[in-house]
């Protein structure tokens, strides 16, 4: 399996791998997959109350390069962005930018659901819609 | 050390012995000849060849040098082996059984032979990889035609209990085939003392080239025959058509020669180099677990899955040093995790955990030291990206954990 080197960067020096405290209220937490699966991916959103916009992301994933490589790049992408924005994240972005082929589309899909799952947390929390 | 590639995937195919190669050129060039041209030198000296091959693969198995047909490698010699029995013997039966853990080159050619009429019962094994003897006798029938075992598993390195399947055939009259590409040349396969009639293998899992196998055919007491599945020109006493592949099968010969010289001390060797990384493993990292039977298995294989940690994204910490492979799905084309690892029972998530090493002729011992070491690094990587090994340190129940599943 050829790797890009996108997918590789990213393996090599994963970008904002962590934990947040999941119960802070402004923090969402988003855990997909199972480990039956080979795929796990928990994803951790912080918002800035007061600008709506997330200020920090987190993320640890059990899975192959490409599966950590998607949620690596799920967080760099949600840094800076609203909600709304990071809700409109389509996997086929992630494809796209990583290169990934075929067989691992499926990363990209899990990592789209690990946000919506973080923001859909997020808004319980918060008792938004 | 000088970083160098590391090869411990010697289940998946091993490099030809430089002695091995300079047998099979002369036939290349110097000495070209097609084994059937009766009529002049140079099929003569091709046919001598192929025998004296034929000899050295047949003494490195303690069987008779007409028993032994040329294929083109050990999933060929399984698909005449079933399909072949299947056809000879249709007037006598219809039912085949093997193991769910089998090589796909069985379980496929069973499916065949399903779709042909054939009846096929998949046993399951116990945990530790290994045919409950009891469930085999009591799924033979009086249709039942042909067993089919492999002698030692490719993905754990399980040994069968061959000599006891062996009497259960011979009791019920049945044809015992073993399909023994993991074992010949590593271990003493001795297919007349345990009473199987048939046995598949190859040249490049035992320092031979690829292309080249055979099935071993046993001649008398009893006398069996399989119907050809490659037809035009009757080659291999009718069973097998198709030129020979002469260099191949002088490096076959080759590498059955230095098998049956050097293969109990490169057993003993490696034996020692795998408990090592055995060994090692458990004590640098918790949560290791070694998958199949540690009793009743091949001296160079050791199947471990490293828990909470992917098996494709692992390799990745360290495949440009070092050669393995992995029962992870990701690691798949179909992306189903090993059947075989299911098979024992493990669990999915310990088959995507996997990685399988298979030591072989020139592993070295400072190359198990840096493996250890560069895997156990790797793991802790892996760990400290891995959601679920924080939860599992944080105590939490994964078992009982509602994931959403996709």
């Amino acid at each position: 399996m050829a790797y890009s080197e996108k997918v590789l960067q990213h393996f090599k020096h994963p970008q904002n791998v962590g934990t947040m405290d999941k119960d802070q209220k402004n923090v969402g937490t988003g855990l997909v997959g199972a480990p039956e699966c080979g795929d796990v991916m928990r994803l951790q959103i912080e918002v800035d109350e007061a600008t709506g916009k997330i200020k920090d992301a987190k993320f640890k994933t059990f899975g192959c390069g490409s599966a950590i490589a998607s949620s690596s790049l799920a967080t760099e992408w949600l840094k800076g962005k609203s909600i709304d924005e990071a809700g409109a994240i389509d996997n086929m972005d992630i494809v796209e930018e990583l290169a990934l082929p075929p067989v691992k589309i499926h990363c990209s899909v899990l990592a789209e659901d690990a946000i919506k799952s973080a923001i859909k947390d997020y808004k319980e929390k918060n008792g938004l819609s | 050390m000088a970083v160098k590639q590391i090869y411990l995937d010697n289940n998946s195919t091993t490099p030809c012995d430089p002695r091995v190669v300079e047998a099979m050129l002369p036939f290349f060039y110097q000495h070209p000849g097609n084994a059937a041209s009766r009529s002049h030198p140079f099929g003569w000296e091709a046919e001598e060849a192929v025998d004296n091959a034929r000899k050295q693969i047949a003494d490195l198995i303690n069987v008779d040098a007409k028993e032994i047909i040329f294929t083109s490698g050990a999933t060929e010699a399984d698909n005449l082996a079933i399909k072949g029995v299947f056809e000879m013997y249709a007037r006598k039966g219809n039912h085949i059984i093997t193991l769910t853990t089998e090589h796909k080159a069985v379980l496929d050619s069973c499916k065949k032979v399903e779709k042909m009429g054939g009846d096929v019962t998949y046993l399951e094994v116990e945990e530790n990889g290994i045919v409950d003897l009891a469930k085999l006798e009591a799924a033979i029938t009086d249709k039942t035609i042909l067993v089919s075992i492999m002698w030692a598993n490719n993905e754990t390195g399980v040994i069968q209990p061959m000599k006891e399947i062996g009497d259960i055939c011979a009791k019920h009259g049945v044809l015992f085939m073993s399909d023994a590409t993991q074992a010949v040349g590593k271990i003493p396969t001795d297919p007349k003392e345990v009473g199987v009639h048939l046995m598949a293998f190859t040249g490049h899992k035992m320092y031979g080239p690829k292309g080249v196998g055979a099935l071993f055919v046993n001649r008398k007491n009893p006398r069996v025959k399989v119907t050809a599945q490659m037809d035009g020109g009757g080659h291999e006493r009718g069973m097998r058509s198709g030129t020979l592949n002469v260099p191949g099968i002088v490096g076959m010969g080759k590498a059955a020669e230095l098998a049956k010289a050097e293969m109990h001390q490169d057993a003993e060797r490696l034996s020692v180099l795998r408990d090592k990384l055995e060994a090692g493993f458990k004590e640098r990292l918790e949560e290791v677990y070694v998958n199949g039977s540690v009793d009743h298995r091949m001296p160079h294989v050791t199947n471990i899955s490293f828990k909470h940690v992917e098996g494709e994204g692992l390799m990745m910490t360290f495949n440009q040093n070092i050669a393995v492979s992995s029962g992870s799905a990701c690691t798949s084309a179909s992306l189903e995790p090993s059947y075989v690892l299911i098979a024992l029972g493990l669990g999915d998530d310990l088959a995507h955990s996997s990685l399988r090493f298979s030591l072989g002729r020139f592993t070295t011992d400072e190359e198990i030291d840096f493996t250890l070491k560069a895997i156990s690094e790797g793991v802790t990587h892996m760990r400290d990206l891995s959601p679920i090994w924080e939860m599992y340190k944080e105590g939490v129940d994964l078992e009982s954990v509602e994931w959403s599943e996709h």
